[in-house]
């Protein structure tokens, strides 16, 4: 087995952009769960509405790169509100149940026959990416070293990708640092007791609903970017669940905790899956398929996480005497 | 600790009729008509009541009597199905628990509300009222919201330091006994800098060694010119430190009156004790939360 293989790969997918897509989008559900206690399982609705943003503007409607992302932004803050204002007023696990099942319906809308010419229905659409591509300041050639060298798309693509994870998580570091921060923090533990202060809760869980629901937007536009195609079955409900576990890898209610989530998370991946497609080609393991590899990385996943969550509840940053404070 | 050696307060009271729904010299707080009801029970039905400025005001009553819900109803957080309320002049009707609590009626709970993950000056410099920083945009002025934040951290720490838990500051509210947890949210009330301060239950499953220390603080706050209204259970605080008693039984006031008065009641021994019962020393058992729901 060629474990320098195995490390390449792991390592392109940990670092490369769709590591940083994700990091992006579990920073708003950080901002959701981490610091205010929203249940919000629907953030894969999020990078959905911000994803076609992009793709509706630019290949439907002919606008130029930058409008379409300001339109999945402006999307990501109806959503939000849609949202937020018949749930948020409600018992947390309302919220939860709207989350999952409106991202969901979103799916279905966009994929839906009637709204073939416009989104273009099952078949998504493409072509919407040129714009991005076009800005590339990086001249074609091999950049990096040995077996760790991406093309000037790819560098391109992650040096705009991080540097929106960078500047997120600037971002939540100055909020959750602040007196905002504080109110938000006390209503994840009591919202009744912060509002007896005289402080508006619902305002504040709405401005998290939709300061986070807009970092998934982004992360969703992002994504359709790098693909340079859309489809809306990529928008399954298994894409929050990824979220939900990078946030709790990494530690919810950290900054950083998302984005090294997300790091770790596409290592572990990409390596199970490396190490598996090597024993399978080699002949060492003969009863698994190539097409079986795909399944079975995940339930390793699974597992490693499980233990991770047994040994290390509060995630691999978190804070295990805060994590504590309310089951002694 | 009579309620009859306290001059001022006392002086205040002095003239008033202890009968349900007396007119007081200067009410802070005047409640007309406030009824809510939960399916078929009608859990309060207050035709009138007022509470008079700068006094401690105790409201008892048997479990069930409604005496927790009128604090929800009174302070935003459930809403009456008739009736109106003014507080300061200003109707509260249609007011969420925020704004109510920004006009100057804070409140504590019951079941104490500690932010449990946030530190204990944490929690006090979050009640602190208009900072710049609370608000999203404001957030990122950090020059402009530093000066206030020492401001209310200097504050904090008088406060924490007059319900002797300064030394805690830096500690997760978490970690605090129930008593210290009771003592934190009176403080952290404190920091709203409100002009009624409603208590609901404060001695409620604190350390009897601590009682004496609560009961201290609150007779400060009405010292400090503050009204107070308080829901508790244990006569002989009531009668300790209350300069009027207001009694509830199935959501109507049955009578109303100094500690004295209040102690000869017949309607009051018969509703918290059922008639025909004489151990009048008798508490009765806490309440299970029943009331509230």
């Amino acid at each position: 087995m060629d474990i320098l293989q195995v490390l390449a790969d792991a390592t392109r997918s940990a670092i490369g952009p769709v590591a940083a897509v994700y990091a992006l989008a579990a920073i708003g559900l950080n901002m959701h769960f981490g610091y205010t206690g929203l249940l919000n399982f629907g953030q894969v609705g999020f990078m959905l509405v911000g994803g076609y943003g992009v793709a509706v503007s630019v290949s439907t409607f002919g606008l130029p790169l930058w409008a379409g992302i300001l339109v999945g932004i402006a999307c990501a803050v109806a959503l939000a509100l849609l949202l937020g204002v018949p749930t948020l007023r409600l018992r947390a696990d309302y919220l939860a149940i709207t989350t999952i099942a409106v991202a969901e319906v979103a799916r279905l809308v966009y994929r839906a026959e009637f709204l073939r010419d416009i989104t273009g229905g099952v078949y998504g659409l493409q072509g919407f990416a040129g714009g991005f591509y076009d800005l590339n300041p990086f001249p074609s050639g091999r950049y990096g070293f040995g077996w760790l060298a991406f093309n000037a798309r790819d560098l391109w693509m992650m040096t705009v990708a991080w540097g929106l994870v960078l500047l997120a998580s600037v971002l939540m570091w100055l909020l959750v640092h602040s007196p905002w921060g504080r109110v938000i923090k006390g209503i994840r533990e009591d919202e009744d007791a912060v509002r007896s202060l005289g402080k508006n809760v619902f305002v504040y869980k709405m401005q998290s609903l939709v300061l986070g629901g807009v970092f998934g937007a982004l992360a969703g536009a992002m994504l359709v970017v790098n693909q340079q195609t859309i489809t809306p079955d990529q928008f399954m409900p298994q894409v929050t669940f990824y979220l939900w576990a990078i946030l709790l890898l990494g530690g919810a209610g950290r900054t950083l905790g998302p984005v090294l989530g997300s790091v770790v998370m596409w290592f572990l991946l990409t390596a199970s899956d490396s190490v598996l497609r090597q024993l399978t080609s080699s002949g060492v393991i003969t009863f698994i398929t190539n097409s079986e590899i795909g399944g079975i990385r995940h339930a390793l996943v699974g597992v490693a996480l499980v233990v991770l969550i047994v040994f290390r509840p509060q995630g691999l940053i978190g804070n295990r005497k805060e994590m504590l404070v309310n089951v002694k | 600790m009579s309620s009859d050696v306290n001059g001022a307060a006392a002086d205040r009271m002095a003239g008033v009729e202890p009968v349900p729904g007396v007119a007081k010299p200067d009410p802070i707080l005047v409640v007309d008509g406030v009824r809510r009801s939960f399916g078929g029970l009608t859990a309060v039905d207050v035709d009138h009541l007022e509470v008079q400025r700068g006094t401690i005001t105790a409201l008892i009553g048997p479990n069930g009597a409604g005496k927790s819900t009128l604090f929800n109803l009174l302070t935003g957080f459930d809403r009456v199905d008739a009736g109106e309320w003014h507080f300061d002049g200003t109707r509260l009707n249609g007011l969420g628990g925020h704004r109510v609590a920004r006009r100057g009626m804070v409140r504590t709970f019951q079941l104490t509300k500690a932010l449990t993950r946030l530190t204990v000056m944490e929690n006090m410099l979050l009640a602190a009222p208009r900072q710049t920083g609370e608000r999203m945009l404001g957030a990122f002025a950090r020059p402009v919201w530093r000066a206030q934040e020492a401001a209310n951290r200097e504050r904090a720490e008088h406060l924490l330091e007059r319900f002797k838990l300064l030394a805690k500051k830096d500690e997760m509210a978490g970690s605090l006994s129930g008593g210290q947890r009771k003592l934190l949210e009176m403080a952290r009330a404190l920091m709203v800098e409100p002009s009624m301060i409603m208590l609901d239950e404060p001695m409620a499953g604190v350390n009897p060694a601590l009682v004496q220390s609560l009961l201290e603080h609150i007779t400060a706050l009405r010292d400090e010119g503050r009204t107070v209204l308080f829901v508790e259970h244990d006569m002989d605080v009531i009668m300790g430190i209350s300069d009027w008693i207001v009694v509830l039984a199935e959501g109507k006031v049955i009578a109303e009156g100094r500690p004295s008065d209040i102690r000869a009641d017949q309607r009051v021994i018969d509703a918290y004790l059922g008639a025909g019962h004489d151990d009048s020393e008798q508490e009765p058992p806490t309440d299970s939360g029943g009331s509230h729901e």
